[in-house]
């Protein structure tokens, strides 16, 4: 044998995504793709009130309609239980219960009252406006400082209170740094110093993926099984949870999550219509689909964000922090969602962001409204975070009259002082801010875009310029176990991966994670390829199907690569070293001569080897395997890291406020990321892009909003405005590649990062633009409407520059 | 998103369609490229219970010259009207306007006739037929009428159609010569006009001889900025005089006061865009 000369390195290869070919030419599978024999669709009857007594339902005329085989009220459905949350943030939180189809009361509009099941799903849509439900209205509830303070209507009475819980993170307590109270008072009557005091509000967002939410569950599945296929971002997590919540035992449960078209969080959850659709079919015995609407998508799956953020922060004038006050009211929406409470105190380990905070403190109260549950949206805490700090970083640099690049310079962590333990007592392992902002800044021509905003400032230009900086760093890779259980999340962060080596030549990859559209198939393939030093061609990746699939956590929080790519990349390990021990005997020398190299087994110095895929065949056949071997070199890996990774950039954005209208566009966006080592740039490009959009999102297009009433006013692509390409910038990506020390390949996460770093990126540009207005700030989204007003309010105050006002609450 | 079950007929006659209509009463609705209808009808915002498609007949279909008369028929597509060279060269503020109606894949299968007999008030191309003064040819049991654009729309969603009569063309005067632009405001690209104004103008050594100027989403109805008409002709084309001649823009209009918009945010767009479109009219 000899060897082939070695191929190009597989990591760090722009491919293109081995997913798309079946998804661009219709070849997918998707979960409405699904038809089985016998197979009844559903409809779904839901509340049009926000809070209402059900005093009657009337499924007479319904049950007569053609093709309908069954309607169920929550009262038909004596075995459901309540749809659990696995965040207990704090052990007195309060979570009502929350049942799939209420039997008494409703909470929010769009709740489900009863199921329809009929023979076509038109015929079962027919039949919906066929049931007649009485409710009997009760008080709504959806301003979240009356939902905190006491003054709003208990929603539910049984908790005798509108707040589930408040969470408290505090410095000084954690040993961590210093007593935040105390240093914010001292700095009150310090001359020295400055507080800066500010609300905001992160608006409610819709997580709007291609692909609605959609069950099929097939009670008679192969194996006495029940299986299940939905469009979820958690298959392995839904089978627990159905287990925990429905007590259907695990063993009979096949979750597939086939061709997932998006979920940005959206999809990380267990939902009343999965558990609807399996009560159902179970019920009748027979195959049922529930795929919703994207009317009902917008109404009934969980949002995001959704919190008022009171924020105080003291400096010295030299714009040195000296303390840092986050006082979140964070809305859950009329229940706990599956990690709902979690996800503001994700963020709590983040509003320190880069910077060198001696004391800081963190308290989230979580409040219910009667408004749909909200939960995981591309970020879940972080954007939160990074928005509070990177806003009050610019404010700050306002009051102080200082270059907001040089408010943070002298803040951040410098590169030298890594591996460094922060204020809220992570330890980040790496980073370098000052080279990725000297990246950014030459890419954007800082200086040059400062001289032309004096410039259209001095002579009035009807198209004012701002620039907005976030230096940004992130927690991903959820991970730690350990961490997780200390905050009381019900589960850990482990990721599985085993690999099987078929005799063909084919390396069977099987993975916990859950993708749906970020591209693992490739990268993963790559990886694979690399360590195993196979083609990339004969990896094949097999995920979402907890049958195939037994181990896994899923897909969230930037977490597949930096957590399960490395699973799979232990496994590789483990498939080479057992296959070293059969190379040493094939080859006739000791396992200690032997090299391994693009997948070759040499005996060192000699000509001698075999390759991996002689080796797989041999342990098929198991003619000839020293003794005791085991006739395989399958291996799985589960690996736990000791540490999230943390992500992190320099945004820089150039808006233009046409003071006319009020509008604003984009002129230029630098984003320069620092991922870690990267396997594929296109994907990271993809990630990145995607990423901004919805950042930019946030900033100036997508709201959901809620009538007084609790109506969803922005029920339809009409009314909540996510952009397209023609409304975003062309972007200019750059990355510095700073490895991270808590996993093998260096990797960190990106799926969140453009997303996180972004909307304050936008908004402290256009709040630089308009500030010489008098404009102190502009209420996310800043619409054209919105960005008009301030500036006709700030011109009639003109002057006023009060450091005590903040966003609209 | 499935409508309720309806009956549909595709005719390929107009005698056929009102004869269908008459028969359907009101219980039919006509079909004409159904961007605005099948949405509605998916969200089962109506349920007619017979569709009468128009996209078969011919004769209600393309753009032709009589004598100084330019005719657009009423099932033309938005991508056709855009692509007729006699709309080019007669109607360019119809051209104009047309190119920023949604989306390509919309102006493939909506119609002018369709998007006017809508009447929404955010629709781009009312405001059209409203600022050249188009004659709506429209057809019933009992023959032929015209009604000019500017009595034809009549409030939100409604014109003077009576149930049993269909739009059949538009016909427009030659505007050939004449600047004209559509000067649209809108958040996304998706999105429908916040405000919108339509015009065009002549204009002869520096001096703006004519002007037509209409405004979108300003009111009920597409609304013709006839002050500021006047205000231009016979000024100069220069920017101060033409934005103090937008200042007119808000007369007579009644806009919407809703979450993306308040009223007074929506009359002082009017006045901007109407500056702009005039001025880029004006070349």
């Amino acid at each position: 044998m000899t060897t082939t000369e070695a191929p190009p390195a597989e990591i760090g290869r722009a491919r293109t995504r081995k997913e798309d070919q079946h998804l661009i030419t219709g070849h997918s599978t998707f979960t409405d793709s699904i038809v089985l024999p016998g197979m009844v669709h559903l409809a779904m009857v839901r509340s049009p009130l926000a809070h209402a007594t059900i005093t009657s339902i009337d499924t007479t005329a319904a049950r007569k309609a053609p093709g309908v085989v069954g309607v169920w009220t929550g009262r038909d459905f004596p075995e459901q239980g309540g749809l659990a949350c696995a965040w207990p943030i704090t052990p007195d939180m309060k979570s009502p219960v929350h049942l799939p189809v209420p039997t008494d009361t409703v909470n929010h509009v769009g709740e489900i009252v009863a199921v329809i099941a009929a023979r076509t799903k038109a015929e079962a849509v027919d039949a919906v406006e066929l049931v007649d439900v009485q409710y009997s209205e009760l008080p709504v509830v959806t301003d979240l400082a009356a939902a905190r303070d006491g003054s709003a209507p208990v929603i539910h009475g049984d908790l005798g209170t509108n707040v589930s819980a408040t969470w408290v993170f505090d410095s000084g307590e954690a040993g961590t740094g210093g007593n935040a109270s105390a240093a914010i008072e001292a700095a009150r009557s310090d001359p020295d110093q400055i507080v800066v005091e500010r609300t905001f509000r992160q608006q409610r967002l819709i997580p709007a993926y291609m692909e609605p939410r959609s069950t099929v569950c097939d009670p008679n599945g192969v194996g006495d099984q029940i299986t299940i296929w939905s469009a979820t971002q958690i298959p392995h997590i839904l089978r627990t949870m159905l287990t925990l919540s429905q007590g259907i035992p695990e063993g009979k449960l096949r979750i597939i999550a086939p061709d997932v078209g998006g979920g940005f969080g959206g999809k990380l959850e267990v939902t009343p219509e999965e558990v609807a659709t399996i009560m159902v079919a179970r019920q009748l015995g027979k195959p049922a689909k529930y795929t919703e609407t994207r009317s009902e998508t917008m109404m009934a799956a969980h949002h995001g964000r959704d919190q008022i953020q009171h924020l105080t922060l003291s400096a010295r004038k030299d714009g040195t922090i000296t303390g840092f006050d986050v006082d979140l009211t964070a809305n859950m929406g009329a229940y706990l969602a599956l990690v709902g409470p979690g996800v503001p105190i994700l963020g709590a380990f983040m509003y320190n962001a880069i910077y060198k905070i001696p004391a800081y403190r963190f308290s989230c109260t979580n409040v219910f409204t009667n408004e749909v549950m909200t939960d995981a949206y591309r970020g879940a805490g972080r954007p939160e975070a990074t928005f509070a700090i990177e806003r009050m970083m610019d404010e700050l640099a306002t009051e102080l009259g200082m270059d907001p690049i040089e408010v943070r310079r002298r803040n951040w962590i410098r590169h030298e002082e890594f591996p460094f333990t922060t204020v809220a007592g992570l330890t980040y392992d790496s980073g370098n801010y000052e080279e990725a902002t000297d990246k950014a800044l030459w890419h954007f021509g800082y200086d040059d875009l400062r001289a032309e905003q004096q410039r259209r400032r001095e002579s009035g230009d009807r198209i004012q310029l701002g620039i907005g900086t976030s230096t940004f760093t992130e927690m991903c890779g959820l991970a730690p176990s350990r961490v997780l259980g200390s905050l009381s999340y019900g589960a850990g962060g482990w990721e599985a991966a085993s690999i099987r080596m078929l005799p063909t030549g084919v390396v069977e990859v099987v993975t916990g994670i859950s993708p749906h559209g970020q591209g693992h198939v490739t990268g993963f393939s790559q990886i694979v390829a690399d360590r195993l030093g196979v083609p990339f061609e004969n990896v094949k990746i097999l995920h979402g199907d907890t049958n195939i699939s037994a181990k896994g956590l899923d897909t969230y929080g930037s977490r597949s690569l930096a957590v399960g790519g490395i699973a799979v990349v232990k496994a590789a390990d483990k498939v080479i070293a057992k296959a070293k021990t059969i190379a040493a005997h094939l080859l006739e020398a000791s396992e200690d001569d032997i090299d391994f190299a693009h997948g070759t087994f040499t005996v060192r110095g000699t000509e001698s080897s075999v390759t991996i895929g002689d080796i797989a065949l041999a342990t098929f056949t198991g003619h000839n395997l020293p003794d005791g071997v085991e006739s395989s070199l399958d291996s799985e890996a589960v690996f736990d890291p000791e540490n999230f990774s943390f992500p992190h950039g320099t945004h820089l954005c150039a808006a233009e406020v046409d003071t006319e209208t009020g509008k604003v566009t984009i002129r230029k966006y630098v984003a320069v990321d620092d991922v870690g080592v990267v396997i594929n740039p296109l994907l990271v490009d993809g990630q990145v892009h995607g990423g901004l959009a919805q950042g930019i999102a946030q900033a100036l297009y997508e709201e959901a909003q809620y009538s007084v009433d609790g109506q969803l006013t922005s029920g339809t692509f009409v009314d909540y405005l996510v952009p397209s390409a023609v409304d975003l910038p062309d972007y200019i990506t750059d990355k510095t590649i700073t490895p991270s020390t808590s996993n093998p390949l260096g990797v960190k996460g990106v799926g969140e990062a453009g997303t996180i770093a972004s909307t304050p990126a936008v908004v402290n540009a256009v709040l630089d633009a308009v500030r010489q207005f008098g404009v102190a700030d502009i209420p996310m989204p800043m619409t054209p409407a919105r960005v008009w007003q301030a500036i006709q309010d700030g011109s009639t105050t003109a002057g006023s520059n009060s450091s005590s006002m903040g966003g609209a609450a | 998103m499935i409508p309720a079950s309806f009956d549909y007929t595709a005719p390929t006659t107009l005698a056929d369609a009102l004869a269908a209509l008459a028969q359907g009463g009101d219980d039919a609705k006509i079909l004409a490229g159904g961007q605005s209808l099948l949405p509605v009808l998916k969200l089962r915002m109506a349920a007619p219970g017979l569709l009468i498609d128009l996209g078969k007949i011919d004769e209600l279909r393309g753009v032709r010259r009589e004598g100084d008369t330019i005719v657009v028929g009423a099932m033309t597509t938005h991508h056709d009207v855009i692509a007729d060279p006699l709309v080019r060269e007669h109607l360019s503020l119809l051209a104009k306007t047309t190119e920023q109606v949604a989306d390509a894949q919309v102006r493939y299968r909506g119609t002018l006739g369709g998007a006017l007999a809508h009447a929404d008030p955010a629709g781009d191309l009312g405001a059209v037929t409203v600022a050249l003064d188009a004659q709506m040819r429209i057809a019933g049991p009992n023959g032929t009428r015209s009604v000019p654009a500017a009595q034809f729309f009549t409030d939100y969603f409604t014109t003077a159609l009576a149930e049993n009569e269909i739009l059949t063309g538009i016909a427009f005067d030659s505007f050939a010569g004449w600047g004209a632009h559509y000067e649209k405001f809108h958040t996304v690209s998706q999105a429908w006009s916040t405000v919108a104004v339509a015009a065009a103008v002549l204009v002869a050594g520096g001096t703006v001889t004519a002007a037509r100027v209409a405004l979108t989403n300003m009111g009920p109805t597409p609304i013709r900025a006839r002050a500021v008409e006047a205000a231009l002709v016979d000024g100069p084309a220069s920017d101060d005089a033409v934005r103090a001649a937008a200042q007119a823009a808000t007369e007579g209009t009644a806009p919407v006061d809703d979450a993306t918009a308040p009223a007074a945010y929506r009359s002082h767009l009017a006045r901007v865009l109407t500056g702009r479109a005039v001025l880029a009219a004006a070349g």
